[in-house]
């Protein structure tokens, strides 16, 4: 007999909005393709596609104090989880404001629907995998992301790197699937169950054998693929530099966020006992991580790349925040790393959709500006991006007063709170050189004369909210951050 | 100990944030329209002086209480609130700052003819920056007014300098971006001991010096503010990105980086590093007080050989800051004073030379001190802004760089480390001899060079813009009562909380090794 659990659709209801409004945006291309070559495709699945999102929004929204177990427990809807999904909504609903020039334009117009259609359904997988407490579900959504977020980095046909790009995210992509699902199986072997909670029991107390061991490395290793994690973290700059920028944007900002969303839960209500293991493997992990992303973001003249190593240093800088978890049997709700990390995933989402942002905004007068000689001199020749560059690299760097720098302070002092002042130490040394390289963008931009002619770029109503939004909220995060603090510290209230 | 706080409605905020405002305002005045964008500018900055004049003017004397106090909670969740107030040690920084923002910003009516626009917005934005750092009393609110000021000026001298003006502007940015971010960790690890001592998240500064440090974790967090601080001194051997930077930057950057922001890095001594970690600052006294006394004297000496007039000035001012440092270190009122009044009078005197160099500059596109020579007699006017300035910079009596010298010597000869004296002395003759001689060259002799035939005297803008300072240096040459009146009970005040603070720190650490060594013993040999 097979018992059917019972169903829990307002569990369920955010996602199935999103995937049935990638159905109509598919619908939509359909309608559209016999119109011939217009722009009409792109702007109506961007619309579609907000208007998909809100309403999703609104549906977590309304029911955010509630707590609700579904489907057996394996979907959970919780604060934790009305939190990574806001963030979540937000990181595409960015995405997708940045992307309605290029699916209106050349770039991307013949494949508008289906380009829309994926970034939903690759949000909706976002969405499952962080309201997951069962390793199987987490499985399913991050596949759903996955493959989704592989395609929309090759779906510009007909061009070559992102083509490669796509290839080579695709194939690694699929590697760390198959050490997760292995680890997934080793776990299930060992303990008899993939929820969360029941693997933590399982677990218990006692000491783990080399079974639990290999299923806990290989399990973090799928997830450390996704943050782009060093030594993970291979295919970020290709994967990056090659797709088109819009879609850059939302894998920086939304599948990074998903993946850490997943990590803390498991790592908190799965594997508790463990984190004498995991805890010195943060520690090393992100030292790794941080340390390698700026060194190497130094060397790049392509801004895009540049911006690709610096979303590894910053995975380190949040990686900092995860080693310096406190002793997990106090309350999570009094747990500034915790908090420290929900904040800094949201200031991170707003900076670099602002950076990206600009890029795009810069290169849509149909003139490349991408690298460092690009953007020369384009400060004063367009007064108000420059200034919004300047304020995300400020922010990036950690400079006050923007939130880049409340959220290292705060990832910084869990660090200190812990003990880890060493940690500490190496994190604002890395954060040094960081501003070497982000202010290299304002000299570039400011203090250089432009090489060539610089042409007019045409007003974008989308671009320019999406950087007028982005920019109040890093300055907003950076002044008044209160309010996003009370929400982190509810939101990991009710983790366990 | 109860810290009473004197509260006089929020002048302070208002003082701090109306450059902000004016800068905001700015933003949506047409870039074309030059006069109106310098005009608004000066007239905010001029506004936010006049606006300054009521702190001296309801200054309560005689009490070293925080006054003018704002406080309101910021960050709840963290214990960060924004915290506003003044003493005696501020009050005069927050004039200078008020006083030369107006001055810098009319020195650039001829000077910065391009990108206007930005040049006004952000100097209102260095000025909110600059007053903010000296009237925070929380340590993250400090913290952020710190860095605000190091955005402005880097853009000032990265779009606005000379030839070699990017390796400046990023070699500036460097420097200070490494030593205040060590000393953000280092405050942050000060936050957590107070939250474990006192039992509550604070980052109020007040709060923060009740507490009682560790000795041994006061020697890294002291080394960590002090990095910072010695870095904007700057101190040698920490000093090597200021010539750069104020020979790339535009004049009125260098009059500020100079007048200004320089005295930020002393300020942090006497406000954060001194009071908060006194064990460990008389730990490192010695080390600090050697590395002054060698800035007072390698700098006179690499300024005596400049052969390029701004660099001769910014070399000064390395020589000129090892005083203040002194004074700070002689823990005495006097000397302490004499710091604190020398930081004034080296904001006046060097501020007046790097006009005077720019004036030169905009005249003759050079600064190199062989090519002029004779200007005295085409310059009258200029010769006599210059000769007072120049002497206000040696230490002439009556002028204003006397009283802080001197009484910085009367302090050292009283206290601990009187042997210093001898040294720093010979910088007094060293300067002498450096700057007469440069005066000499430039203003005195047989005018040589055809190019300076031509050369016109000040207009009334320039005249203006000297004024005022000249006026000071007289004011505080002849009657420096007043300011110290009102500086030494705050400066009285912060030497006795140094020295109580000191030996408790000192008589734990020895009850602490005591123990340690009693614990060692075995117990059956006691």
């Amino acid at each position: 007999m097979v018992n059917f659990p019972e169903i829990n659709w307002n569990v369920l209801l955010p996602q199935v909005v999103l995937v049935s409004t990638g159905f109509f945006s598919l619908l939509l291309a359909v309608a559209y393709r016999g119109r011939g070559n217009n722009s009409g495709a792109g702007w109506a699945g961007a619309i579609l596609s907000l208007a998909g999102l809100a309403l999703s929004a609104y549906m977590i929204i309304i029911q955010r104090d509630s707590v609700a177990v579904g489907f057996g427990g394996i979907l959970r809807f919780d604060p934790f989880t009305v939190f990574f999904n806001l963030l979540l909504i937000s990181g595409a609903a960015f995405s997708v404001l940045l992307s309605v020039k290029e699916t209106a334009g050349k770039g991307l117009q013949r494949v508008a629907g289906e380009y829309y259609a994926l970034l939903l359904f690759a949000t909706a997988g976002m969405i499952v995998m962080v309201s997951a407490a069962d390793l199987l579900v987490v499985f399913v959504g991050l596949e759903t992301m996955s493959l989704s977020v592989y395609i929309l980095v090759g779906s510009k046909r007909g061009d070559s790197p992102g083509a490669e790009a796509a290839l080579k995210y695709f194939l690694i992509g699929a590697f760390a699937s198959a050490f997760l699902i292995y680890g997934i199986a080793y776990i299930y072997g060992v303990t008899g169950t993939t929820r969360f909670d029941l693997v933590a029991q399982a677990l218990g107390e006692k000491s783990p054998g080399p079974m639990t061991l290999a299923a806990l490395g290989l399990v973090l290793v799928g997830f450390l693929f996704k943050i782009a994690a060093v030594p993970f973290h291979m295919w970020v700059p290709d994967a990056y530099e090659g797709a088109p920028t819009p879609i850059t944007a939302y894998m920086a900002v939304a599948v990074k966020a998903a993946a850490f969303g997943v990590l803390i839960r498991l790592l908190i209500v799965g594997f508790p006992s463990l984190s004498s293991y995991w805890l010195p493997m943060m520690w090393t992990l992100s030292v790794a991580t941080m340390t390698l992303g700026n060194l190497a973001a130094v060397f790049q003249g392509n801004i895009k790349r540049m911006l690709a190593y610096s979303s590894i240093a910053h995975a380190g800088y949040l990686l900092v925040g995860l080693a310096s978890l406190g002793p997990l049997s106090s309350l999570p709700g009094d747990d500034r790393a915790l908090i420290s990390v929900l904040y800094y995933l949201v200031v991170y989402l707003v900076m670099n959709v602002g950076a990206f942002g600009v890029l795009i905004y810069l290169s849509s007068s149909g003139r490349q500006m991408e690298t460092l000689e690009q953007v020369r001199g384009s400060g004063f020749r367009y007064p108000v991006l420059g200034a919004a560059m300047a304020l995300f690299m400020f922010s990036l760097a950690g400079i006050p007063p923007t939130g880049g720098f409340l959220a290292k302070f705060y990832v910084f002092s869990a660090a200190i709170n812990q003990g880890l002042v060493s940690l500490a130490v190496i994190g604002v040394l890395n954060s040094a050189v960081s501003v070497y390289y982000y202010l290299r963008v304002i000299v570039e931009m400011y203090m250089q004369e432009s090489s060539g002619e610089t042409p007019a770029i045409s007003f974008s109503l989308p671009l320019f909210l999406a950087l007028a939004v982005s920019a109040w909220g890093v300055l907003q995060l950076g002044v008044l951050p209160s309010t996003l603090l009370e929400a982190a510290g509810k939101a990991v209230l009710f983790l366990r | 100990m109860e810290l009473l706080e004197i509260s006089q409605s929020d002048v302070l905020s208002w003082i701090v944030f109306l450059p902000l405002l004016g800068a905001l305002v700015l933003v949506f005045v047409p870039g074309r329209r030059l006069n109106v964008l310098r005009m608004f500018a000066f007239l905010i900055a001029a506004a936010d002086f006049i606006l300054s004049l009521s702190l001296p003017a309801n200054f309560i004397l005689g009490t070293h209480e925080m006054q003018f106090v704002v406080s309101r909670p910021w960050i709840e969740r963290w214990g960060v609130s924004y915290h506003l107030g003044i003493d005696g040690i501020s009050l005069f920084l927050v004039l200078l700052t008020t006083l030369l923002s107006p001055v810098a910003i009319l020195s650039t009516w001829s000077a910065i003819r391009e990108k206007v626009k930005g040049f006004m917005i952000l100097i209102l934005v260095l000025e909110c920056g600059m007053l903010g750092a000296f009237v925070s009393l929380d340590m993250v609110l400090f913290y952020v007014f710190w860095e605000v000021m190091l955005l402005p000026m880097y853009l000032l001298i990265g779009v606005w300098g000379h030839e070699k003006r990017v390796y400046a502007a990023v070699k500036f940015i460097l420097y200070t971006v490494l030593g205040s971010l060590l000393m953000l960790v280092g405050f942050i690890y000060l936050f957590w001991i107070g939250s474990q001592s006192l039992g509550y998240m604070t980052t109020d500064l007040l709060e923060l010096y009740r507490v009682a440090v560790p000795y041994h974790a006061q020697l890294w967090l002291f080394l960590s503010f002090a990095l910072a601080f010695a870095i904007k001194v700057p101190v040698f051997p920490f000093h090597t990105w200021l010539p750069d930077a104020h020979v790339e930057a535009p004049t009125a950057g260098s009059v500020i980086l100079a007048a200004i922001l320089l005295k930020m890095g002393a300020y942090g001594f006497i406000r954060f590093a001194m009071p908060l970690f006194p064990a460990a600052s008389e730990a490192f006294a010695p080390l600090i007080m050697i590395l002054g006394v060698i800035g007072i004297i390698y700098g006179a000496l690499v300024a005596m050989v400049q052969p390029d007039l701004k660099k001769l000035v910014a070399y000064s001012s390395v020589s000129h800051l090892g005083y203040v440092m002194l004074g700070l270190y002689s823990l005495t009122v006097s000397g302490v004073s004499g710091g604190i009044f020398q930081m004034l009078s080296h904001g006046l005197s060097t501020g007046a030379l790097f006009l005077i160099v720019g004036i030169l500059y905009e005249r003759r596109h050079t600064r190199q001190i062989d090519q002029f020579g004779g200007l005295s007699a085409r310059m009258p006017v200029f010769a006599f802004f210059f000769m007072i300035a120049t002497l206000s910079s040696i230490g002439l009596p009556g002028l204003n760089g006397f009283v802080g010298e001197f009484l910085v010597f009367i302090g050292l000869y009283g206290s601990a480390h009187s042997s210093f004296v001898y040294f720093a002395a010979t910088g007094m003759i060293l300067s002498a001899v450096y700057m007469l001689w440069m005066f000499r060259r430039v203003m005195f002799g047989p005018l040589e060079n055809p190019q300076n035939a031509n050369l016109s005297d000040l207009n009334w803008r320039e005249i203006l813009v000297f004024l005022p300072l000249v006026v000071m240096m007289f004011w505080m040459g002849l009657f420096p009562r007043p300011f110290l009146a009102r500086m030494e009970p705050s400066v009285s005040y912060f030497i006795e909380q140094y020295q109580t603070k000191s030996h408790l720190a000192e008589a734990d650490r020895l009850q602490e090794a005591d123990s340690l060594a009693a614990h060692e013993q075995p117990p059956g040999q006691k």
